[in-house]
């Protein structure tokens, strides 16, 4: 035996003995088995059609199961100020009644094509999700389009849901991770519309029925909208019965000119008192790149390697090794108009300090060492493997689509970013990481007892 | 109104092929090939979920989960997951009242080595003081994160068990306390392990890109050697009803709203599960969607709640539990309502529903709408490698899930009828939740 397997012999559990008998204590140690060759994916084939009025529509067979997904994105951003109440609003009365259908008549349509639609909203778009049996696309479509060309915002419906949103703020206002997400957008992009994630409260009680109706009347159109279905579909059928369906919603969104994203203005920590928590919720953010740019796959798997899945060097610092934290995690995040990159983690109050300044020295140590070849091979395959399984789904591969398509990328770059991604140096990641992920470049908050981890966290970083 | 036949017609089929085998240590196996993508899902599920944990315990099967994943027989620390991601894959499990899963997601071509891993923790997870130091605090910070500092955390899989059951395998609180799981000691894990992790007390299940006749090869070389244990028998965790209602309030000093939860026991899904999948399809006919009944009445016409939800069982999944198993209704309100006056409301709703049945139409259109769900919940290969081996643990039957829309369609309006009828004030449990933050 081996030193590190005589270790590991005394390491097992008694239980682990008892169970395995004496046959076990000989065993010799089996080896990990390697892998086999890989099989590529099946291309992704998708068929397109752009609509007179604008609307890009974009169909892919993928019957794996009866059922088709349905993602409608629609450009949502302006700079009013009312515009992050009302918006958010609007998202959640639009399906309250059409011009043929009650709430409840519009609810019972869908119910019987096995369907659920949704509507959301952020800062840059309007997005309406939907999944039916396969059989029931054309229907599907036809009550799409209805909404989108005559939703009535019901007075009464609309009051409502008022009432209902503003309580959902206030109760997403009391969790510590709405809390921290809130402040670090704040903290990132102040005065613009990415710099709040909650609504206000007040804006949102304020807001009327005919506020909404001209605010749909004005934005909810589809020059340069985009449409995706996926699933058990012909696609020539589905352009076809989209393009039936939806061939009286016209018209051009009158949107706000796009305002830059400040660059970050790096800045002392924010605590944020949150009296009696148990827990502090820290995050962590700057600036990232977008799909499109060529250090992007750098980029990614810098991110990886630091925080963004379970092997990487934070998780394994402050979760595997110190037992600070159940989900510490960092991701990249992409909007219309900049990518961000963002850590957080969620830790005992006691141990706020000595978490944040392990999350430092990661952040530091990946921002001026080289990653090593394991690192960064693991970090490829993973970020190789994790999106061929994203994209394996229906599901999956709509919200995939749609995401490429609205921010001007095609599905050429889901078929062609595995090849880049395997092409990235360590020396590539090293300087991404040193650009990105420096401490020296990112911002920060804390949301917790202030009376607990002012001082602690003062002996660690700038605090305020 | 379409009759059942005509129904059947309109729901979907799934179309899985499914391949059993059984090692000789007594080790289930599910086979789901289907080669539409180059991706795998290896599913294991042991029967053993915290309902089985000892007194003075609490939060024992969840905490021993976790150090499933610490190392094993062939791994040191770290490795299992590194093992996974470098191969292009994920992973996690989760504890349940019934059953304790793990699974990988895996890029096919690392199917061998996905089986390596289960086997190796299957023949003896690395389970050491620090290592077992290590996940209780990592568990601890779980608790506070999802339950201790979250308004409505925990609420009410946490607190209504203890309301609706008197004996400690059903209502105690299966996330445990920080006492119990401060004093779980290596013997004591071993000793779990020994008992409830025995290859006769699990499923495996592989789904996705995979021939059939390799896997089972591959299965046997991994698993086929570990050592047959004895099947732990399962206790008989039967408790009656309650024989009036059970009432309690939870303080919540975080929580803007109040709320409440009623639980109400259901019939044995294993009994009968055409009587069982009623209560499912009454949950949805009452909230699910905005042409709910409850959703209509309480809270789009007479705006009483903000939100209101019905489900079975623990977490929402209905077919993942064994008797005895709930359903639950929660729903948050303003505080200038009175929790009577909600559950009046509700009680209303359900009397009007056991006495009228449900309008044309209505019924069949949550089971096109269920029927859907699975579908689409299957789409996903590590979910159908999940459900296949849950299903084969819990209903002793991968292929039920399979069969639910041609068992949902024998479902009658009376049968759903007589499921509201059962739902009665004087046997049920209901928790009010008080907040403690101010309006």
């Amino acid at each position: 035996m081996t030193p590190q397997a005589a270790a590991r012999e005394a390491n097992q559990s008694t239980a682990a003995r008892r169970a395995n008998g004496r046959k076990r204590a000989e065993a010799p140690v089996l080896p990990v088995p390697g892998l086999a060759a890989p099989r590529r994916p099946k291309r992704v084939r998708t068929s397109e059609r752009t609509l007179p009025s604008g609307l890009r529509v974009v169909a892919v067979r993928r019957p794996t199961v009866p059922i088709v997904e349905v993602r409608l994105w629609v450009p949502f951003f302006s700079t009013k100020p009312t515009h992050h109440a009302r918006s958010t609003l609007l998202a959640a009365a639009m399906t309250t009644g059409t011009a043929n259908r009650s709430r409840v008549e519009l609810a019972t349509a869908l119910g019987g094509l096995g369907a659920q639609l949704t509507a959301s909203v952020d800062p840059d778009r309007l997005l309406l999700s939907s999944s039916a049996l396969a059989t029931g696309l054309p229907t599907l479509l036809d009550l799409i389009a209805e909404v989108v060309t005559s939703a009535r915002y019901p007075s009464d419906e609309v009051a409502g849901e008022r009432t209902r949103l503003a309580e959902r703020i206030r109760v997403s206002r009391s969790q510590a991770g709405s809390q921290a997400a809130d402040a670090l957008a704040r903290r990132m992009a102040p005065g613009h519309p990415y710099g709040s994630t909650l609504p206000d409260e007040e804006q949102v009680t304020a807001t009327t029925a005919a506020q909404l109706r001209a605010l749909h009347a004005g934005l909810v159109r589809p020059d340069g909208a985009v449409l995706v279905l996926v699933g058990d579909l012909s696609p020539a059928r589905a352009l076809a019965a989209a393009e039936r369906a939806l061939a009286d919603w016209t018209g051009s969104p009158a949107l706000s000119r796009a305002v830059p994203v400040p660059p970050i203005s790096v800045r002392p920590m924010q605590v944020v008192h949150r009296p009696g928590s148990v827990q502090t919720a820290f995050r962590f953010g700057g600036a990232g790149l977008p799909r499109s740019h060529p250090s992007y796959p750098a980029l990614q798997l810098a991110n990886l390697a630091f925080g963004g899945y379970f092997s990487s060097r934070w998780v394994e610092n402050i979760r595997e090794h110190k037992g600070y934290s159940y989900s510490p995690r960092s991701l990249l995040e992409h909007a219309q108009l900049g990518s961000t990159f963002q850590a957080a983690a969620d830790v005992a109050t006691e141990v706020t300090a000595a978490a944040v300044l392990e999350t430092l020295y990661e952040l530091g140590r990946i921002a001026s060492l080289p990653i090593s070849p394991t690192e960064l091979e693991s970090a490829q395959q993973y970020a190789v493997g994790s999106l061929a399984l994203a994209t394996a789904t229906q599901a999956g591969l709509a919200s995939q689509l749609i995401g490429l398509l609205s921010a001007g990328l095609d599905v050429d770059w889901l078929t062609e970013h595995p090849a880049r991604l395997l092409k990235v140096t360590a020396e590539q990641v090293a300087e991404v990481a040193a650009e990105f992920l420096a401490p020296r470049r990112l911002v920060s908050v804390a949301v917790g007892d202030a009376e607990l981890i002012w001082s602690p966290l003062s002996a660690i970083t700038e605090i305020e | 109104m379409p009759t059942t036949e005509s129904l059947t017609a309109s729901l979907p089929s799934l179309s899985f092929e499914l391949h059993h085998h059984t090692l000789r240590n007594g080790l289930r196996v599910v086979l789901a090939p289907d080669a539409s993508a180059p991706v795998i899902g290896i599913g294991l599920v042991y029967d053993v979920g915290f309902r089985s944990e000892p007194e003075g315990r609490t939060g024992f099967a969840h905490l021993f989960e976790h150090l499933m994943f610490q190392g094993s027989a062939n791994l040191q620390k770290l490795e299992h997951f590194r093992y996974v991601q470098a191969s292009g894959g994920i992973f996690n499990g989760s504890t349940h009242l019934d059953y304790t899963n793990y699974f990988e997601a895996l890029p096919s071509h690392a199917l061998e080595r996905g089986l390596f891993l289960e086997a190796d923790r299957m023949r003896s997870p690395r389970i050491t003081p620090e290592n077992l130091r290590n996940q209780i605090d990592v568990v601890s910070e779980e608790i506070r994160v999802n339950v201790l500092n979250r308004p409505y955390g925990g609420f009410p899989w946490l607190m209504l068990p203890q309301v609706l059951y008197r004996t400690f395998p059903n209502a105690h609180n299966g996330y445990g306390g920080f006492e119990d799981l401060n004093n779980a000691t290596v013997d004591e894990a071993a000793e779990f392990f020994d008992t409830y992790y025995a290859p006769s007390n699990a499923v495996l299940s592989v789904a996705g890109d995979i021939d059939p006749d390799q896997t089972i090869q591959l299965i046997e070389q991994h698993f086929g050697e570990l050592r047959k244990r004895k099947r732990p028998v399962r206790p008989d965790f039967a408790e009656p009803a309650p024989a009036g209602e059970r009432r309690a309030v939870h303080h919540d000093a975080m929580a803007p709203l109040p709320a409440v939860a009623i639980g109400y026991r259901v019939p044995d899904p294993h009994a009968d599960l055409r009587v069982y999948l009623a209560s499912v399809l009454l949950a949805e006919i009452l909230t699910e969607g905005d042409a709910a009944r409850l959703q209509r009445s309480l809270v789009q016409s007479r705006g009483l709640v903000s939100d209101i939800t019905a489900y079975l069982g623990t977490f929402g999944d209905p077919l993942e539990e064994r008797d005895p198993t709930r359903l639950n209704i929660t729903a948050r309100y303003s505080p200038d309502i009175d929790v009577e006056t909600v559950l009046a409301a509700i009680d209303h709703e359900l009397d009007r529903l056991a006495a009228t049945g449900p309008e044309p139409a209505e019924l069949d259109r949550v089971k096109v709408r269920l029927a859907s769900i699975v579908s689409r919940e299957l789409d996903q290969v590590v979910n159908r490698s999940l459900e296949f081996a849950k299903f084969e643990t819990i209903f002793d039957d991968a292929s039920v899930i399979l069969r639910l829309p041609e068992l949902m369609a024998e479902v009658t309006d009376a049968d759903i009828q007589a499921a509201a009828a059962r739902l009665q004030p004087d046997s049920r449990a209901v928790v009010e939740l008080v907040p403690g933050a101010g309006r």
